[in-house]
């Protein structure tokens, strides 16, 4: 479990970082956690002739909350949401997800922004991003510009970043309503077999709004407008969480690994999103 | 590209200087070059945990950190919690409640165990379940394990109320 050789810089603000990013291209790629790159350097699954490590640049980690505002720095770790009352008041979502996510080593290391940006479809912030319609932060050689979380992915490990970008920090609004992160995995560490974020407001006994993204069940996490509009008017019953799942389920496109077939993930995420809906509206 | 790098690291109190290359995983650096095998490597692949050490404050998977990104950090093992000639509270209460049976993953777990009571001194069950979930013992001795770490907070809690 050796990597390939690589040579290693430590930039301490980002015109460092970005010039390193210009000169070496595609053969450079900046680190965070490094808790989704490493293990794929190791297995050399990933080539990085050239690292960047964030780790001395100021200003990128951290999260703040105001006037119904979030924004988390990208170098913000799991821990770190896990631990931040101000979040846990703002965004209660975050840290449910938070604490569904590696074990507690890994959410020492991993960061939001490795976490979003990297493209793994197993990754569990993408689709809770969609969810909370956040935006992505991106920098980089002809400045500042940010993307709808919703628009980011193109395909795994493909997303809308420019190899010279990095992405700083990500926003949204703070989400009102009920919430809830709903995982299943084969045991604690795996990415999900099937995992859902909801949010829901109610008004008086009906569903006023709902969002809802599913995680690791195609090859992006997938955002399903058609799921929230099965929900939205209704009285959250049976029939319109059927209605929903139903929905879903034609956004989705899981494919066989060893997580199990097509069938079982289909199961599987009909499951998630039941319990996620049904725990959202408890709370709405 | 095979360059070799100065790296510091001041480990359980101590500092220390030394050549590696970049891509050196922290665990080895420990073990092969500083002589420091407390820390064992298990899986090689971040889910075992029996590497963990304390980096910085954070508990962390030392086969999952480029010595490299560790240039300049504080690192505690197990040989910085501990000795046989002054066991540390959770060593002591490992040993009390038969709290390992190979002994392979128990540097890890006890350096996992007080980062986890450091956070949070006075964990439930549960707690402690989920605090250790990223260690694994494959003899299955977590019932113990977590007897022992229960033990060992109560033990420091009392401590801590005595001192006041």
């Amino acid at each position: 479990m050796i990597p390939a050789a690589f040579e290693y810089y430590r930039p301490t603000d980002m015109a460092g970082v970005i010039a390193l990013l210009q000169e070496h291209g595609d053969d450079a790629r900046v680190i965070a956690g490094g808790h989704s790159l490493i293990p794929m350097m190791k297995l050399r699954m990933a080539d990085v002739p050239h690292l960047i490590d964030l780790q001395a640049i100021d200003g990128l980690s951290g999260i703040t909350v105001s006037d119904g505002a979030v924004r988390i720095g990208a170098m913000t770790t799991q821990h770190d949401i896990i631990a931040s009352a101000e979040l846990a008041a703002a965004a209660p979502i975050m840290q449910e997800a938070a604490l569904q996510i590696a074990d507690p080593q890994v959410r020492y290391m991993g960061t939001v922004g490795g976490n979003v940006a990297n493209g793994d479809p197993g990754n569990d912030m993408p689709g809770l991003m969609q969810c909370l319609d956040a935006q992505f932060h991106l920098t980089g050689p002809d400045g500042d510009r940010t993307v709808e979380a919703r628009d980011f992915y193109e395909a795994a490990y493909m997303t809308d970043r420019e190899d010279e970008e990095v992405l700083v920090a990500v926003t949204f609004a703070a989400p009102s309503g009920g919430y809830a992160y709903e995982k299943q995995k084969r045991k604690i560490g795996d990415y999900a077999t099937a995992a859902a974020a909801v949010q829901i407001t109610k008004d008086g006994g009906t569903v006023a709004s709902a969002s809802i993204a599913m995680t690791n069940l195609s090859d992006t996490p997938v955002w399903s407008e058609a799921t929230a509009d099965a929900l939205v008017g209704t009285d959250c019953g049976d029939a319109a969480v059927k209605a929903a799942i139903a929905a879903m389920l034609g956004d989705i496109d899981p494919t066989e690994d060893n997580r199990g077939p097509v069938a079982f993930k289909r199961h599987a995420a009909g499951i998630v999103l039941g319990r996620a809906i049904a725990r959202a509206w408890s709370r709405a | 590209m095979s360059n070799k790098m100065h790296v510091k690291l001041n480990v359980n109190g101590e500092d220390h200087e030394f050549l590696a290359e970049p891509r050196e995983l922290l665990i080895y650096a420990l073990r092969e070059k500083l002589n420091i095998t407390g820390p064992h490597v298990g899986c090689e692949t971040s889910h075992c945990g029996a590497c963990t050490v304390t980096m910085n404050g954070k508990s962390v998977k030392s086969c999952t950190v480029f010595v490299a990104q560790a240039n300049g950090a504080e690192v505690t093992t197990i040989e910085g919690l501990g000795g046989p000639d002054a066991l540390h509270v959770l060593q002591e209460n490992f040993k009390e409640h038969h709290g390992l049976q190979c002994g392979f993953c128990t540097p890890g777990m006890i350096t996992r165990a007080a980062k986890l009571l450091e956070e949070n001194p006075n964990p439930t069950e549960e707690e402690v379940r989920f605090g250790i979930a990223g260690n694994i013992c494959r003899c299955t001795g977590y019932q113990n394990i977590v007897k022992s770490i229960l033990s060992a907070a109560s033990e420091l809690n009392a401590a801590k109320e005595a001192a006041q």
